[in-house]
């Protein structure tokens, strides 16, 4: 029964009693509390392709299936990522009187997206990623090495959030000491007042105005050393991105940050809840370490850190057998789609050995495909490789707490106690 | 059969048989030649199926059609140049017997 005409909130006995119309999928709560799979589960069955008509986003449309994603995925000439048009979350992007506007080519259509990523996608290409993989490994060797044995601690504030704001503070060669710069820049990127991390779009200027000064000042550094491995010695020597007009540089810069934030964030923690959860797979990875190539895509599927992607459509279109109207906003819900057991074997067990681990939804597909998708997998890898070494189990201790949120499937708090070999 | 070579970036050449009708991805995925991932399941979708087409076969082959999804997707592959193609948009074909394709060091 309903107990409000709301719909956030709304309590029905089960989701079967939901009339389709009512159901929103973006509502926020839903991930916090972990239940939207059984949603996503019933629209892929009745309603794949499902029209919600009124929510706190607007009206938009859900995509729930892997072939029909992959479908709007790569019709980007059709299914628009243009940040004017609303961008790429449910959530509509704004221009927002006292913000920093900064342009990401992520949130951008062709020509403009095609020249910015094709110019800095060289800096994440694997081959370079190769030369920064003995420090990864020793820094993250070392940050394993100062956790308490035998326990209780946070897994996601001693771990999760370390290990990734040194993989990004070694990508950038960022000085070591004031790394925690890099994650406050991450999170007031993306943040509005309301998410309670910045006071107003003020403060958020004013402190994405001191992040450009102080990446001003590595770049001039990094301009005059030739030779450099880190990101930003990469992106002030190649011809494509040296004369890039600062706030351009800025804006790509965030974007490899926040990017590689959350997601890979989340990765680390999903990764030890899985496998705790299934325990039979645990074993598998012990019993054979080098099962971590396999299981690392299958992680990033598992947890899909950005659970959708949203495109707005520049003319009529068709999917799955429904009308869409230009201007319409289409939601591709990875996480839905990556539990679509007509394109995936098994897809509702988390399997660390199968066959064709990559073909999941997580990075996206078409021309806007996760850039850092290598750097991503290189990083989970080497961290995964230095935990079997260390530690025989990392046991989950207690429930976890997830992020309210309906974009980043974030885990932000996971009990753990650690055992030796 | 349609026969295709391939030539990894270290010079090892591997040739195979694959069915006519099928992809140059398929000719190295179902004979388990190392060097091309192919994530997206041969749709066009991913871009790690780069291949360098033999200068002699350019031809036959010919360039990804202009505007196109392929051409669109290729840009974006590490190391391209005038012979790169997408693997999974090869089709087998019988003028293509034969066919010649260095692999790149790694997928981006
Ligand atoms: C497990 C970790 C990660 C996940 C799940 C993830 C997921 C995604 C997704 C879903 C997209 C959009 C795809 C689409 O619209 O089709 C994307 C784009 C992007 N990601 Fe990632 N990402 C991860 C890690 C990273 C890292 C480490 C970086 C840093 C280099 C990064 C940089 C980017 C960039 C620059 C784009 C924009 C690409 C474009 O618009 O052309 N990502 N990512
Ligand atoms: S296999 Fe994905 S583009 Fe060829």
């Amino acid at each position: 029964m309903a107990t409000s005409a709301t719909q956030e909130k709304v309590h029905y006995d089960s989701v079967d009693a939901i009339p389709l119309g009512e159901i929103n999928v973006a509502n926020p709560y839903l991930f916090q509390n972990d239940t939207v799979g059984e949603y996503f589960t019933r629209l892929r069955r009745e309603d794949p392709v499902h029209y919600c008509a009124e929510s706190r986003f607007g009206p938009y449309w859900s995509v729930t299936k892997f072939n029909d994603i992959m479908a709007v995925d790569t019709n980007h000439k059709v299914f628009s990522s243009e940040a004017k048009l609303g961008g790429i979350a449910v959530q509509d992007m704004h221009g927002i009187e006292g913000a920093l506007e900064l342009e990401m080519f992520i949130a951008m259509d062709q020509p403009k997206h095609d020249q910015q990523r094709k110019a800095v996608s060289p800096v994440v290409a694997p081959s370079n990623l190769l030369l920064l993989e003995p420090i990864i490994r020793e820094r993250a060797g070392a940050i394993l090495d100062s956790l308490p044995v035998g326990e209780e601690i946070d897994w996601v504030k001693l771990v999760s959030v370390e290990l990734t704001t040194m993989t990004l503070a070694t990508i950038f060669d960022f000085p070591w000491d004031e790394r925690a710069k890099l994650t406050r820049w991450s999170d007031i990127t993306t943040a509005s007042p309301e998410t309670g991390i910045v006071e107003s779009f003020e403060q958020r200027r004013e402190e994405l105005i001191q992040c450009a000064m102080y990446f001003k000042g590595l770049w001039d550094q990094r301009i005059d050393q030739p030779g450099g491995n880190d990101l930003i010695s990469m992106m002030a020597h190649s011809p494509a991105t040296r004369d890039m007009p600062f706030l351009e540089f800025l804006g790509n810069l965030l974007l490899l940050i926040v990017g590689g934030n959350d997601t890979t964030r989340n990765s680390i923690s999903g990764g030890v809840l899985a496998l705790n959860q299934n325990p039979g797979e645990y074993q598998k990875l012990r019993d054979n370490p080098a099962l971590v190539s396999s299981m690392i895509p299958e992680i990033i599927r598992w947890q899909t850190p950005l659970t959708h992607m949203r495109r707005t459509a520049l003319e009529d279109a068709e999917i799955g057998g429904k009308q869409i109207k230009k201007g319409d906003k289409v939601v591709m819900w990875y996480l839905s789609g990556n539990r679509d057991e007509t394109v995936i074997d098994r897809a509702d067990k988390f399997i660390i050995d199968r066959e064709n681990p990559r073909h999941h939804l997580s990075f996206g597909f078409g021309i806007h495909r996760c850039m850092g998708n290598r750097l991503a997998e290189l990083q989970l890898r080497i961290i995964w490789e230095e935990i079997l070494k260390r530690f025989r189990f990392v046991e989950v201790v207690g429930e976890p707490e997830r992020l309210l949120s309906n974009l980043v499937r974030g885990i932000t708090r996971l009990p753990v106690k650690l055992h030796a070999h | 059969m349609i026969n295709v070579t391939f030539v990894s970036a270290d010079g090892t050449r591997r040739s195979v048989e694959i069915d006519e009708g099928l992809s140059a991805r398929e000719a190295a995925l179902f004979n388990s030649v190392p060097g091309i991932d192919g994530d997206c399941g041969g749709v066009c979708a991913c871009a790690t199926c780069h291949v360098h087409v033999d200068q002699a076969w350019m031809d036959r082959v010919g360039p990804p059609e202009e505007g196109g999804m392929e051409s669109d997707l290729i840009q974006f592959a590490e190391g391209t140049t005038e012979t790169s193609r997408l693997a999974c948009q090869i089709p087998m074909v019988p003028e293509l017997d034969g066919l010649v394709l260095h692999l790149p060091e790694l997928q981006h």
